[in-house]
């Protein structure tokens, strides 16, 4: 999917059309504006429209394809016959090469979710809420054991299209969770996250945090976790996917949300000084992975660099290694630390930023009144 | 001193370093200049190719510089001169080593050229100006910040192959009409098309995918620097967007809570009762 085309000032990137066929929907999700309780203006697209409209998009590079997802009408198979119209047409009428996405819904036919993976380069359902009773009170019409077996089959589809080309089906599914509409802490969303990627081989999960709509519901009052959470997310999931770590280093029993503070490698490093310094010009990749302040690319550049030469401090400062971060776990040719000198507090107060600045983009003068939820049963 | 003007290409600058490399000449005893400033105490080198054989270097070291050539400073000829001649005297192994000052200085501007490469490829905005034998016809006007347009032609080449299309720069200009690219020498602004009926649907696009209720201006600024901006016919929203997003948000704030609906009567939903039973 690849390049961003633009960016909005919430700092994220457009990169393709993302639009709904329609915001009519049978379903009442009390996180949604779409949802069938909610006063919003209701309108929709023909599949001509639709269609039309991405490839003038398009052609102009404004977008690298179409993300198509439409409310709930009729039924599940009605919506998902629609959707998979409009991406045929793309296909096979217009021959379409741009990137597409198709939301699908966990309850549509086999038939037609094997017809929207064929068209689509990834298709997703979203798991929304990681726990099983937030999603009984927040989206009565979603399940997550319903949603959990058309994913199975989703990445069945997907390694059949893989080993058999005239099977084509898309190359992967993703799926997004909704962080700080329930109680969910940061453990249950990740525990989750490993569920997804373990089980069925999903190549993202995505974290959105909750955010305020038009027209709230009175089930659902509005409110706003702190953007941080979701970043904080979103490098605790880097951790598990790219750098070997497990769902429980990341989050203990002891500390079930993510520390917003500081990142989850350097808090994991915090809690395992035992395991520390390690000696750069020795350690395996797999060790020198998990030195905070060392990303996968500096990884690689030391185990080749220190082939010519055991490596210095300013070795890495060429390489650009964060050496704030890093100089308190490492040993170099020329460095070793002082470990008694320096405790983890003081480690952690040093790379924790002041309170105020914790909602990441000081440009952000919106003052979000938190409100609390009422009652115990979310 | 050994003067040499700067080149304008790799191959020229191939063939350039070729013939000092054979004279034996090593980096410090040449001097890269502005063919515009040229020294009264030079002695011009012979730029005629030599007929000695080339030296063998590493693949990688041709892509790097393939792609370095772009680079608008000019310092990139002599860093590569530097390059080649440590790599044919002993050193082969110099670009497995990041550390080494040079090698670092000639992958940042690697990575400089892929950023520009990487954004141009992003924010050239295509301009129907016609259509011809049931071929659209397209303009866009960029302005990179280094010599890419070559560079970059070939992913619009495949991207836009059935339309006819052409890129104008201020460097260089490309053009596809189906067979093939064609260059031409770099243009004013004013020669390009300006307007788009479809660049009012896209604002329209871009005002409602945009959430006022999280607003993170650097980081789109870091992603969309600013000298892009003139181009892109969505950038003259932002101002507007960030000035009412507080506004926005504490609407959506104060607004009631809305009651919960019953469920209407649809077979649909009933079945997905049976379900959770």
């Amino acid at each position: 999917m690849g390049i961003c085309h633009s960016y909005t000032p919430d700092g994220r990137c457009i990169s393709l059309l993302k639009i709904l066929l329609t915001n009519v929907c049978l379903y009442d999700c009390h996180y949604c504006i779409n949802r069938r309780s909610s006063n919003i203006q209701r309108a929709r697209f023909s599949p001509e429209e639709v269609v039309q409209l991405t490839l003038d998009f398009y052609k102009r590079n404004y977008i690298e394809g179409l993300f198509l997802s439409s409310g709930i009408v009729r039924s599940a198979d009605y919506t998902m016959e629609q959707v998979v119209h409009v991406a045929k047409t793309l296909r096979e009428i217009h021959h379409f090469k741009g990137y597409i996405h198709l939301k699908t819904i966990p309850e549509a036919s086999d038939e037609l979710i094997s017809q929207a993976g064929k068209y689509a380069d990834r298709i997703s359902i979203n798991i929304e809420l990681p726990k099983k009773e937030s999603l009984q009170t927040l989206a009565p019409e979603k399940n997550i054991a319903r949603t959990r077996l058309a994913m199975n089959q989703i990445k069945d589809k997907s390694s059949e299209g893989k080993s058999d080309r005239r099977l084509s089906f898309a190359t992967g599914q993703s799926t997004q969770m909704i962080v700080g509409a329930d109680q969910s802490n940061d453990g249950h969303f990740l525990k989750r996250a490993g569920d997804l990627y373990g089980n069925f081989k999903l190549r993202r999960v995505y974290y959105s945090a909750f955010s305020p709509i038009p027209d709230a519901s009175a089930i659902l009052p509005l409110q706003s976790p702190p953007l941080v959470r979701e970043h904080r997310l979103y490098q605790a999931d880097w951790l598990m996917r790219f750098y070997g770590f497990q769902v429980d280093e990341i989050t203990t029993p002891e500390n079930p949300n993510l520390d917003l503070a500081i990142d989850p490698k350097l808090s994991w490093a915090l809690r395992n000084r035992h395991l520390f310094p390690i000696d750069i010009n020795r350690s395996s990749y797999e060790e020198l992975l998990r030195v905070p302040g060392l990303g996968i690319r500096n990884a690689k550049r030391i185990t080749q660099a220190r082939r010519s030469s055991a490596l210095r401090l300013c070795d890495l400062q060429l390489m650009r290694v964060n050496l704030k971060k890093s100089l308190a776990f490492i040993i170099t040719a020329d460095h070793q630390p002082a470990r008694l000198e320096i405790d983890s507090e003081k480690i952690r107060a040093l790379h924790a930023p002041p309170a105020q600045q914790l909602e990441l983009d000081l440009t952000s003068q919106i003052q979000i009144p938190k409100i609390e939820v009422i009652g115990g049963e979310f | 001193m050994h003067t040499v003007h700067f080149p304008s290409h790799f191959k020229q600058w191939r063939t350039i370093a070729r013939s000092l490399l054979s004279q034996g000449l090593p980096p410090d005893e040449v001097l890269w200049q502005d063919p515009q400033q040229t020294s009264l105490f030079a002695q011009q080198t012979d730029e005629a190719p030599c007929d000695r054989e080339a030296k063998a270097v590493p693949k990688a070291f041709l892509k790097l510089a393939q792609t370095i050539s772009c680079h608008r400073s000019n310092e990139q000829w002599s860093l590569l001169y530097s390059l080649l001649w440590r790599l044919c005297h002993g050193d082969k192994q110099l670009l497995s080593k990041p550390h080494d000052p040079q090698v670092r200085r000639a992958q940042q501007m690697a990575k400089q050229i892929g950023r520009d490469l990487h954004k141009m490829h992003a924010f050239v905005r295509f301009k129907k100006v016609g259509e011809a034998e049931q071929r659209e016809q397209f303009v866009a006007w960029f302005e990179p910040e280094h010599l890419i347009v070559r560079l970059s032609a070939p992913f619009f080449k495949n991207r836009f192959a059935s339309m006819d299309w052409s890129i104008l720069t201020p460097d260089e200009c490309v053009h596809w009409s189906g067979s093939e690219l064609h260059y031409s020498e770099g243009v004013d602004q004013s020669l390009a098309e300006k307007h788009d009926h479809l660049d009012e649907l896209w604002r329209t696009y871009y005002r409602s995918i945009f959430n006022p209720a999280r607003l993170k201006v650097r980081a789109m600024q870091s992603e969309m620097p600013q000298k892009y901006w003139k181009n892109l016919p969505e950038a003259d929203l932002i101002e507007e967007l960030i000035t009412k997003s507080k506004e926005r948000t504490q609407e959506m704030l104060n607004n009631p809570l809305s009651p919960v609906k019953p469920a209407p009567k649809n077979t649909y939903l009933e079945r997905l009762k049976e379900l959770e039973k």
